[in-house]
């Protein structure tokens, strides 16, 4: 399996009260427990099922994935740029495991 | 004279009685579980106190890969901490699951808005259902139309 990587797009500045755009994307199979490999066996279900992101350590969005989301699964979302701070996002994965990615932004 | 009446109800006439309301009772749950999952589901959510508004959800009309359907949702919100969306859910009524997304908003956001790719099985209808911080709910939904299936079935 190719490894698990995440990805993110966050502007390096930003204008005071601007409304930015965060675009993530985490390569992942999202195995829904439905799909069949080669043999005609059962993969079984494995997913990103939490997507958390924090502000300066305080938590400003989440999403819960479910199997309905596609592979590699993709998120964008909208930020109002007040002070300069650090993103922190993390990905929550079925067996546990947790995929961390770290972005700073300059507001001025 | 409603008791006398009650007497002549045979024994045989109960049993046959409670033998057509269990049946009935199982065909309408068939009926009933298919097409409706993700209105259930938001009947749950919402305890029956949605509102159809018309919410900006962006799906394309005809997706020609189920696979990668991309969705994205725009609701007009100052977000302010007096007025603010708390929850968006996101349900789809003819995958295997109605459930398809959950996302949690803060005030820091400034705008209501996200975008994902999502899975779709068939065509279908997906439904957009957003929770105020006051309690409110409101909804709208979109049909999809697919022509290769996404679940791996």
């Amino acid at each position: 399996m190719s490894k698990i990587k995440p990805r993110g797009k966050v502007p390096k500045k930003a204008a005071i009260d601007e409304i930015i755009e965060i675009k993530t994307l985490i390569r992942h199979p999202m195995h829904s427990g439905r799909m069949k490999d080669k043999d005609g066996k059962n993969i079984p279900k494995r997913i990103i099922n939490k997507f958390l992101v924090k502000f300066n350590g305080k938590q400003v969005f989440g999403m819960d994935l479910e199997p309905s989301i596609s592979t590699n699964p993709y998120i964008a979302f909208p930020f109002k740029a007040k002070v300069s701070g650090t993103f922190d996002f993390e990905w929550t994965d079925d067996n546990g495991e947790k995929y961390t990615m770290s972005r700073k932004m300059d507001v001025s | 004279m409603k008791q006398q009446k009650m007497k002549i109800i045979s024994r045989r006439n109960v049993l046959f009685l409670m033998g057509s309301v269990a049946s009935s009772a199982l065909f309408t749950k068939f009926a009933m579980a298919k097409p409706n999952l993700a209105l259930q589901r938001i009947k749950e959510i919402s305890k029956s106190k949605v509102e159809e508004v018309d919410l900006f959800l962006d799906v394309p009309e005809i997706a020609e890969n189920g696979n990668q359907v991309k969705v994205s949702f725009d609701i007009d919100s100052p977000m302010t901490k007096d007025d603010f969306v708390r929850t968006v859910y996101l349900l789809a009524d003819g995958n295997p699951a109605p459930n398809v997304a959950k996302f949690s908003f803060t005030t820091d956001m400034g705008a209501c808005s996200a975008t994902t790719r999502m899975r779709l099985s068939k065509t279908q209808n997906v439904y957009l259902l957003a929770e105020y911080n006051n309690g409110k709910f409101a909804m709208t939904k979109s049909k999809v139309k697919v022509t290769i299936g996404g679940c791996g079935g």
